[in-house]
């Protein structure tokens, strides 16, 4: 399916998404809210059938913070990106994917290790490159560390 | 005197507990420092639990603060085996950003570097993967051929390890006046010396024991778990980034998706040995037609992204490498994600070592050929 084929096909399932124009691949940003279902659709619709989250990344915004899922359908080959922002940095929330995608369950453990983003309903969300005491979020943007990290 | 002792019935005595066993972070069978917190009943295996991190060096923060220059010279940190690809991955995102058209010789040389290095990788592998079963002679076997790879790229970029050569625009400088000749020499070695790794090991009956029916992984979780490169492939999942997404030369030249259905530990061993002949082929395609032509594109001293987003795929020896730049305009990008293959590769395992004997876990690993600098990033 193309890109713009895809979009209106999207556009029936959701209200309120969001697009990026001239961006690589088809860019949809969902509300938090509908991320969980609209994701399950992704993968278990006939039409789209997203099976394959090759890449799942978190970003620091000023004011939010944000998943990006990159998926592609092994059986119809096409691509997309998924985002969604979490509401504030602060207590930054949103719904694991990992029951729809088994390997967004490790990706969404890093995401939490260095952004502190909490994965609603991850059967176990922890730290998995940082040591279990290890304080504060890396990867976010305000984070400092004197001993670690080399400013120059 | 006898009716006081108090004896356990022999039914109690025989049965058995589960309990956890630390695998690693030292073991040498882990190619790296890896922690395998293992939950085992007997010998066999209940559950598998990775703890990584050892290795972690936060690569993705330091590319927030370097230069799109110095970005290419921190990913061959992570997959030392796959150098070369994981540069061009970089440098292709950068060129995709800037439209920079790189010269078709650039293109070509790329693309017989890239072979090389997955052949040095799966040869690296093939010697370990014998190693870690017990036979010692396929490690030196594996040596001695990678080591005349390891020559034509010393003389090519002057290491032999974490190796730099691919550059934003092209490469770092023209090709070694030697370089095709040895490549063809080493490609005609190569030939002869392939079927020796199948006598050795694929034929061995020890090996094949030990192998096949082990580890089966279906293509669904292959999908599910993201599990990529020759891995996937052995399990059915056509993820070939040079096939489904090509870059480089990649579309022009003749070569063969390496697809099996077993997806035991035995296809993916087959998997890798067969990709090493596809990887012959497609040197031999390219190395007498290096077009003549610059090395390099044009390109500014500083360069600066524009505004946007842009992913790179490419097909390293363990399967789809990424890298996801976000860009602000500035001369760093904003945020910069790799999405290394190993990774993805590792949380499969619980999955399938889940009721295999602890031995086999071993073999399991190996054929999985993780490389931790990869996973920890």
């Amino acid at each position: 399916m193309n890109n713009e084929a895809l979009l209106q096909l999207l556009n029936t399932w959701a209200e309120g998404l969001e697009t990026e124009e001239n961006a690589q691949y088809l860019n949809v940003r969902v509300p938090a809210a509908q991320l969980h279902d609209f994701a399950f659709r992704l993968k278990n619709d006939e039409a789209t059938s997203f099976d394959y989250l090759f890449c799942l990344s978190g970003v620091d915004w000023p004011e939010y913070m944000e998943v990006v899922y990159h998926l592609e359908s092994t059986k119809h080959g096409h691509c997309m990106v998924l985002k969604s922002r979490t509401d504030g940095r602060e207590d930054p929330r949103l719904d694991t994917v990992c029951d729809i995608w088994p390997t967004a369950d490790a990706h969404e453990r890093e995401a939490f290790d260095m952004f502190g983003i909490r994965f609603n309903n991850h059967p176990d969300l922890r730290r998995l490159l940082l040591t279990d005491d290890w304080e504060g979020y890396p990867m976010r943007k305000d984070y400092k560390d004197e001993i670690n990290m080399i400013e120059l | 005197m006898s009716d006081q002792l108090d004896l356990a019935p022999a039914t109690d005595l025989l049965t058995s507990q589960e309990y956890f066993v630390n695998m690693g972070p030292q073991h040498p069978s882990t190619h790296g420092v890896l922690r395998l917190v293992l939950t085992i009943d007997g010998e066999i295996i209940r559950k598998v639990e990775p703890h990584i991190g050892y290795i972690h060096r936060s690569i993705e923060k330091m590319c927030e603060k370097d230069t799109y220059r110095q970005i290419v010279h921190l990913t061959d940190r992570m997959d030392y085996l796959s150098c070369h690809i994981n540069n061009e991955a970089v440098c292709l995102a950068v060129e995709q950003a800037l439209q920079i058209e790189v010269p078709e010789r650039v293109k070509v040389i790329r693309t017989i570097v890239d072979e090389l290095t997955r052949l040095a990788s799966h040869q690296l592998w093939w010697g370990v993967m014998g190693m870690d079963l017990g036979a010692i002679t396929s490690f030196l076997y594996g040596f001695r051929d990678r080591e005349m790879i390891n020559d034509i790229f010393e003389e090519t970029c002057g290491a032999r390890l974490t190796m730099n050569y691919n550059v934003p625009g092209g490469l770092m400088f023209d090709i070694h006046p030697n370089f095709q000749k040895r490549t063809k020499d080493f490609v005609e070695h190569f030939k002869t010396k392939l079927p020796e790794y199948d006598q050795l090991l694929s034929d061995n009956p020890i090996f094949r024991a030990r192998t096949e029916g082990i580890g089966y992984m279906s293509k669904e979780d292959a999908i599910a778990y993201g599990v990529t490169g020759p891995s996937g492939r052995a399990s059915g999942f056509a993820c070939d980034v040079r096939k489904r997404h090509p870059y480089g030369m990649y579309s022009q030249v003749e070569f063969k998706e390496i697809l099996m259905t077993d997806g035991d530990c035995f296809a993916r061993y087959k998997a890798r040995i067969l990709e090493m002949w596809e990887s012959l082929r497609i040197i031999e395609q390219l190395i007498d037609n290096i077009p003549e032509g610059e090395f390099q594109a044009p390109t500014k001293q500083v360069i600066k992204l524009p505004k946007g987003e842009f992913y790179q795929r490419v097909e390293t020896a363990r399967g789809d490498f990424g890298v996801y730049i976000i860009s602000d305009g500035n001369k760093s990008p904003y945020r910069l994600k790799f999405r290394s293959p190993g990774f993805s590769n590792l949380f499969v395992l619980d999955l399938v070592a889940r009721g295999s004997k602890l031995a086999d876990l071993v073999a399991i690993m190996s054929t999985f050929d993780y490389v931790m600098p990869d996973i920890d990033r």
